[in-house]
């Protein structure tokens, strides 16, 4: 199960800077640069980065909001994400939709979510249904959460996929609290992923926390999505290492929990990893978080520099 | 004794096409069938309208000539069904989802108002669906198959709303939702699927655009102002106050978003009095946005109150003589009518 270093290699770059993004994002929070909601993903950057290097170039995702890594690998990049945190015309949305909701562009595969999660599901369910109509071998990969496993639409949309057996790959992010709510109040299984017996569709559990291990059991996925054998319910458990946005302090979490999955950080885990192998060392990897800052300050400077959407274009775009 | 008693008892005929009669169902059905003809990207989806051909046998026939790729049968659940749809119009298809009745269209609303409704605003990706939702009552079908709910969708910014009262609008309306670029949500009246037949176009003829009423009946005194069932009622109410020696003008609204303002405000000016026509309750209806608009663009112009003829506020009711006191007919058109005449 070990992963090429090449591959190795893109994901670290993917991940670190997805935290560095969101790192910066937190800061222009900090300086009321970005204003309204802000949306950490910290703890989720093997899932997001893992998933969406499973996939191929013609495939869709639907990432939600604690899955920037997914926007960034798929080429949606730095400086049109800084740009629709700060409301600018160059945003992905154009300032239409705020921080990270509503970032869809399928010129890169990317569906924009909504608030209501589950609600991307059954959207991706349809084009993959539009896939097999079409005769194409595409695969579509849909995020979710605890939280959303609750909505009666998850159902709807894993039975759905089942029923047509579309080439579906659900990613069910378990990352222990939807806002304040621990999953114990939000179900009675141990793994949500267990439900899948029940759709009639493999499921699996996954340590969301350890990339080679959401890479390869996704891959596998989609692969045979892509054979034509019918959808994948994976669930990645995780932890929310931030607030559900960035006013929550989390009181309500136990900090000795947070302790406890610190030490499973993803990335630092997979720094471990790649050092052990001979992949990366002190030097390889100040260089490249040097490289990244580079990278975010042009970013930044770009999206500062983009300008706010003129008032009379408000009702533009409405209908197509 | 017939027109007061309800449409679904008997068969009325509007001629304003100029091809084959055929009634309001043909009508639909022969929309379907064209536009399957016509774009391999059309396709349906609904409970029950393949190989059963519809609740109501609108599809009748299409599964066999079209195949089930195309007309597909789907497991029982609105709000993964349109989102479904949604999903395959980004894959450039153009499905047209049938709700069994437009009840049933509030389990998928997540769907049409939060997702589809708002997409081209967000991220200017086009959701170019059609939601056939058979509405309204006088079937004596009880509280969950005989709602009109337009109003809830005429409210949300990205969509269209259109509920056609003819055979030929039937078919013309539905051709143009189907060709929109965005979510249209298309009322088809269930007690007008055999009561009511008409002559209908062939081919690209008798295409009816979106956001377009028409003058049923021209006059000078009053203005009836209606849409779907309720056009057909509204026109045995003119006949009989034509036949009393008044000049009456009936309005069909044809499309409920977005109104056609220039037409409404055009007829009232003419008249001066105006009477608003709807199947669906009072309170929140399409009836208090006309009022609205004319009393905003044309209030100078009234001789007498602007005046609604609706269902009260109840759920429908089953029974039939609470369904008859609950829905709105020719004959409380025609005492609404007289009251304002003579204002």
């Amino acid at each position: 199960m070990e992963l090429p270093p090449d591959l190795l290699h893109q994901a670290h770059y993917w991940m670190r800077l997805t935290r560095a993004l969101d790192d910066r994002g937190t800061f222009l929070h900090k300086q009321s640069k970005i204003v309204g909601g802000y949306f950490s993903q910290i703890g989720h950057e093997a899932i997001s980065v893992g998933a969406a290097l499973a996939l191929g170039p013609d495939d869709v995702a639907a990432p939600m909001h604690r899955d920037l890594g997914a926007y960034l690998v798929r080429g949606i990049t730095p400086q049109r994400i800084l740009a629709q945190y700060l409301g600018r015309v160059d945003g992905v949305s154009h300032g239409r939709d705020g921080n990270i909701h509503g970032m869809g562009d399928l010129n890169y595969g990317i569906v924009g979510f909504i608030s209501h999660l589950p609600a991307s599901l059954p959207v991706m369910v349809g084009m993959a249904h539009a896939f097999v109509l079409k005769g194409e071998a595409r695969v579509a990969m849909g995020f979710y959460g605890d939280g959303g496993s609750s909505q009666g639409l998850s159902h709807e949309a894993l039975n759905w996929a089942a029923t047509f057996r579309l080439p579906v790959v659900f990613i069910c992010e378990n990352n222990q609290y939807a806002y304040s709510t621990p999953v114990v109040r939000q179900m009675y299984v141990d793994n949500i992923a267990d439900r899948a017996l029940g759709y009639g569709m493999p499921g699996a559990v996954v340590d969301g926390n350890d990339l080679s291990a959401v890479y390869h059991v996704t891959r596998t996925a989609v692969e045979r999505a892509r054979n034509g054998e019918g959808p994948t319910l994976i669930e990645c458990k995780t932890m929310r290492m931030r607030g559900h946005a960035i006013h929550d302090n989390m009181a309500y979490v136990p900090p000795t929990l947070l302790e406890e999955w610190a030490q499973r950080d993803p990335i630092l885990r997979l720094e471990a990893h790649m050092q052990e192998r001979g992949l990366l060392d002190d030097a390889a990897l100040s260089d490249l978080l040097a490289r990244i800052e580079a990278e975010l300050d042009a970013a930044q400077a770009f999206a500062e520099q983009s300008p706010y959407p003129d008032p009379t274009t408000l009702t533009d775009g409405v209908y197509a | 004794m017939t027109w007061d008693q309800g449409l679904h008892k008997t068969i009325s005929t509007i001629n304003d096409g100029t091809g084959r009669e055929m009634t309001y169902l043909e009508a639909i059905r022969d929309a379907l069938r064209y536009e399957l003809q016509r774009d391999p990207q059309v396709l349906l989806l609904g409970e029950d309208i393949g190989v059963y051909g519809g609740a109501f046998k609108v599809t009748q026939g299409l599964i066999e000539e079209f195949g089930a790729q195309r007309v597909i049968d789907t497991p029982m659940a609105e709000l993964c069904m349109i989102s479904v749809a949604t999903g395959m119009a980004f894959q450039g298809f153009r499905p047209v989802v049938e709700m069994q009745f437009a009840d049933f269209i509030s389990t998928g609303f997540d769907s049409i108002v939060q997702f589809a409704a708002t997409n081209h605003y967000r991220w200017g990706q086009a959701v170019p669906i059609t939601i056939r939702a058979p509405g309204g009552g006088g079937l004596r079908a009880g509280p969950f198959h005989s709602q009109s709910n337009e109003a809830w969708f005429a409210h949300v910014p990205g969509l269209k709303v259109v509920a056609p009262a003819t055979s030929a609008d039937a078919r013309g309306l539905l051709i143009s939702a189907i060709r929109d670029p965005n979510p249209v949500i298309y009322y088809e009246t269930k007690a007008l699927y055999r009561s009511l037949k008409g002559s209908v176009h062939a081919g690209e003829e008798g295409i009816v655009p979106i956001g377009k009423a028409l003058q049923r009946q021209v006059g000078e005194e009053l203005t009836i102002i209606a849409y779907a069932a309720m056009v057909v009622e509204a026109l045995h109410a003119a006949q009989q106050l034509q036949a009393e020696g008044h000049s009456i003008e009936v309005l069909d609204l044809r499309t409920l978003r977005p109104l056609d303002d220039d037409a409404i405000l055009a007829s009232v000016r003419k008249t001066g009095k105006v009477l608003i026509v709807h199947e669906a309750n009072r309170t929140g209806g399409i009836g208090g946005e006309v009022a609205a608009l004319i009393a905003e663009h044309a209030f100078e112009y009234l001789d007498g109150p602007i005046t609604r003829v609706a269902a009260p506020d109840t759920p429908v009711p089953y029974s039939p003589p609470l369904e008859d006191a609950y829905r709105p007919n020719a004959a409380k058109i025609l005492a609404a009518a007289r009251q304002l005449l003579a204002y």
